[in-house]
């Protein structure tokens, strides 16, 4: 049942770090997270990870096995043989704090560029009424637990720094798709993936999708959806005229 | 000395929960500056495990559902020992909380007229869970998170700084909350701040507040199997005695009986009320529904004799009695603990959960996303094809810190406020599924609140925080980092667990207690000299140190009061003493820190007015109350 393991874990700072090689014991069922927290107990009690729920529930845990962003509580070793070293790292496009935790402040502050939902000012709270077919493509979008691996993965960032100032990223892209398919939002989300949040950056590659631990199918019930809708608005000159005209009656 | 890091708010909230997060937006709403500080990232709180729903009663499945029948079960779950004050405002407030937050985003599932839907939990008359599939303490923080963030906005657009009002300090450990030294009477003085550091850097924080809310969840670390995460030391319940304030109700401990049993690294994960509510049932190695051998006297009215009826009730409640797979928690994890013991338990050491025989594979995939999930990614099962194995878990504390139930307020120490989990009182000696997320509501906002008008009524009186103290507090932080050759802290929290879980447990006796609390004072003698090794940046073996201090002065709390109290009731079962008493439902039992040690108090129970009492059958009363309270009850409870 249990095992040896080799491990290779990268330990460092903002300045500097490597890789250090472990052998570290395995016991039947568990996740690379028990054996991180097995190093911590016996070999390195200053190993810097960030964890808390250990179900999957909180997107607190992530780092790159092998060079895959991944959960570290959701990643079985039994998904690995006994003979194969296996190496985490911290997320590669937040910078790193110690070990394997990274400075993922990025994404706050990118959740407040994005503007809160907004329902009908004259609606009281008890007299919301919404069928269930039409929260639930926006419920999908809520299932996500900022874990920020798709921001993390996404080429757009990933290792373009000049990037990060016009670009959103794949979580903030399903946060304004939940709030524009939300029966009973009132504002335009369209234009403002397009035009504040950098939705044209994005090409479409689904690596979001890969590697969404709630399998939350960003590229194709999120970012194409919307991508599709800003290219009705903006080319389509009927529509254009009549956005147009909307949004100056808006600002008077 | 060093030169420390110095903030000044009106009111900071430890703990960034749901309990936590409503009361910073409450405080904010009101006007004053406001910090939340916070152990992990903001939005990963505890809060995010809930997983069946938030109890409020709003009628939408059942229109019979009222504030009355809400009050009547949580008293029943509580078996009575609930501080009354605090069960009516909750019932009462539950249903404006929730409907608040589906006007802040929140998108809960729906009922085919397009209301908040509805589930049913145990304990509960009626479907009463408002829920998002299994997943709905998620969408409680994310939907608070982001009305933290809308009011940021709106501080951005009228004064130009996001923070301008409120900040959240993420990753930020309170160790100390300070106040004014005693006056000449012997009161204690008015809180005047709270001193912690950074995680990330390990340098030291002030902050000058006149009112400090404590919002920081439960105690579940201290036992080895728990459904609870890494920040569940018990924190606030620990601040709240060493700056002389009580705790009430400690000795209750809630096992929730179903959490996952196998493989060893997820034990104690827990597994959804809402699987028995929608229809899954427990059944022992001989494959025989055991709960129906189970039903205590006081619940024996309310609940089916037979399967068939039990089935029955799902499709038409109002003419049958509920199965009693939805007993109150206590009930089902110590009639768990019973068929393990008698050897009809599964191959791991529980019981099982099955509830691929009851409802479709698409049904529960849909009713029951997470734990599908969860099972299949965690221990390779199908809960659509086979059944769960499943045993009980610690979950929750009923114990907390004593409070006034309409601001809040801690007691003995004026600026102090607590809510949520690490407020006792509410839920008596046991807590009903799908009344915590609404605790976190109702009594967040009142602690805001509360604090509010604290604050208010002080006007430009603002207590000082006294060097001498952050000095103190500096120094008691970094103390691990001075001894040598001490021991390692983990090795320790491992011993305080398995203590916690083998003499403290779901089933107690006088020996283990006084066994329990030997071990506890070897403990506390050793954790003095611990040893941590590097430096204080991001260095978890020193957190764990520090929070050690905290689960093991808890610990003594629930193992004092457990000894005390000689009866069986809710989340606390002696053996020797296996019957509930009428004469110790009259008691509070009370915390308090002396020096060093830990002093138990008995306190009465503040008695229920006769209208709530009116709302409960006398021959049911006469289960709990004493002969001479009965008599006093006017003729209509006759």
């Amino acid at each position: 049942m249990g095992y040896d393991a080799k491990f290779r874990v990268w330990r460092g700072d903002s300045a500097t770090g490597e890789l250090h090689d472990f052998t570290v014991a395995v016991n039947e069922g568990e996740v690379v997270l028990d054996v991180i927290h097995r190093l911590q107990a016996t070999q390195t009690p200053d190993l810097a990870v960030r964890w808390n729920c250990k179900a999957g529930k909180c997107g607190s845990c992530s780092a790159e096995i092998n060079g895959r962003p991944r959960l570290l509580c959701m990643t079985r070793m039994s998904t690995f043989t006994e003979a194969e070293t296996i190496t985490v790292t911290p997320l590669r496009t937040f910078p790193v704090i110690r070990d394997l935790v990274t400075d993922v402040s990025f994404n706050y502050a990118k959740a407040r560029e994005v503007p809160s939902f907004a329902p009908p000012a004259d609606l009281k709270p008890g007299d919301f009424r919404m069928k269930q077919v039409d929260v639930e493509r926006s419920q999908e979008f809520r299932k996500c637990i900022e874990c920020f691996l798709c921001q993390n993965t996404c080429h757009v960032v990933r290792d373009h720094e000049e990037n990060k100032q016009a670009f959103a990223g794949p979580r903030f892209f399903i946060r304004l798709a939940e709030l524009d398919m939300h029966p009973l939002d009132t504002l335009d989300r369209k234009d403002q993936a397009q035009e504040e949040h950098g939705l044209g950056l994005c090409n479409i590659t689904k690596c979001c999708t890969e590697v969404c631990p709630e399998h939350i199918k960003i590229t194709d019930n999120a970012i194409i959806p919307m991508k599709e809708r800003v290219a009705d608005v903006k080319y389509d000159p009927v529509r254009w005229l009549g956005a147009k005209i909307r949004r100056r009656s808006q600002s008077d | 000395m060093t030169e420390i890091e110095r903030h000044t708010y009106d009111v900071i909230v430890i703990g960034a929960g749901g309990a936590g997060l409503r009361a910073a937006i409450e405080a904010r709403s009101r006007g004053l500056r406001t910090a939340v500080i916070c152990k992990s990232l903001f939005g990963k709180a505890h809060t995010v495990m809930a997983e069946g729903g938030i109890a409020a009663s709003m009628g939408n499945v059942n229109s019979k559902d009222n504030w009355q029948v809400h009050f009547r079960d949580t008293m029943r779950g509580g078996k009575f020992l609930n501080h009354w004050r605090m069960a009516e405002l909750h019932a009462k407030e539950a249903p404006e909380r929730v409907w608040e937050l589906e006007a802040w985003g929140a998108l809960f599932d729906r009922t085919a007229d397009g209301r908040i839907s509805q589930r049913n939990f145990g304990g509960h008359e009626y479907p009463r869970l408002a829920h998002v599939g299994d997943r709905t303490g998620l969408e409680l923080i994310r939907t608070l998170q982001q009305r933290i963030v809308a009011l940021q906005q709106q501080d951005q657009r009228d004064l130009g700084d996001y923070e301008a009002r409120l900040k959240v300090f993420a990753e930020c450990t309170i160790t100390e909350i300070l106040r004014d030294p005693d006056d000449a009477d012997g009161n204690p003085g008015a809180v005047s701040g709270a001193f912690g550091y950074w995680r990330e850097s390990g340098r030291f924080v002030l902050f000058q507040a006149p009112a400090v809310i404590i919002a920081t969840g439960g105690i579940g670390k201290s036992f080895k199997v728990t459904s609870n995460s890494w920040e569940y030391t018990g924190d606030g319940h620990a601040l709240a005695l060493r700056t002389g304030s009580t705790l009430v109700n400690m000795e209750f401990v809630q096992f929730h009986p179903t959490g996952m049993v196998w493989p060893p690294s997820v034990k104690g994960i827990l597994v959804t009320e809402s699987v028995r509510g929608d229809g899954g049932v427990l059944t022992n190695s001989e494959g025989k529904r055991f709960m129906f051998g189970y039903v205590p006297d006081v619940f024996r009215k309310q609940y089916a004799e037979t399967e068939e009826e039990g089935d029955r009730w799902y499709k038409d409640a109002d003419n049958n009695r509920r199965p009693p797979e939805l007993l109150p928690r206590d009930e089902v994890a110590r009639s768990i603990n019973s068929e393990v013991k008698a050897g009809r338990g599964s191959p791991h050491g529980g019981v099982f959960l099955d509830v691929s025989s009851r409802l479709p594979a698409e049904e529960i995939r849909r009713r029951l996303p997470s734990m599908y999930h969860q099972f299949k990614e965690l221990a390779d099962v199908d809960i659509t094809a086979e059944p769960m194995e499943v045993g009980p878990t610690c979950h929750y504390v009923m114990g907390g810190v004593e409070v006034d139930p309409d601001t809040a307020a801690a007691a003995r120490v004026p600026g102090l406020f607590a809510a949520g989990e690490s407020a006792g009182g509410m839920h008596g000696s046991n807590r009903l599924g799908g009344n915590s997320l609404s605790d976190l509501l109702v009594f967040g906002r009142r602690a805001g609140l509360g604090a509010a008008d604290y604050v208010a009524a002080l006007g430009e009186h603002r207590p000082t925080v006294s060097e001498s103290d952050v000095e103190a507090a500096a120094a008691a932080a970094v103390a691990p980092f001075r001894t040598e050759g001490g021991e390692n802290p983990y090795t320790l929290h491992t011993e305080l667990q398995q203590v916690m879980n083998d003499l403290v447990g779901i089933i107690r006796t006088e020996a283990e207690m006084q066994a329990a609390l030997d071990k506890l004072a070897e403990l506390k003698t050793r954790s003095r000299t611990l040893t941590v090794e590097g430096h204080r940046q991001f260095n978890p073996g020193w957190h764990l140190a520090l929070d050690l201090q905290n689960m093991l002065l808890v610990s003594e709390c629930i193992a004092r009061a457990a000894l005390e109290r000689q009866e069986s009731r809710g989340g606390h079962t002696r053996d020797d003493y296996p019957a509930m008493s009428p004469i110790w439902r009259q008691v509070n039992l009370i915390c308090s820190v002396d020096g060093d040690s830990v002093r138990v108090e008995h306190q009465p129970l503040p008695s229920m007015p006769v209208e709530l009492l009116g709302l409960f059958d006398r021959s049911e009363l006469g289960k709990y109350l004493t002969e001479a309270e009965l008599s006093g009850l006017p003729e209509e409870n006759n």
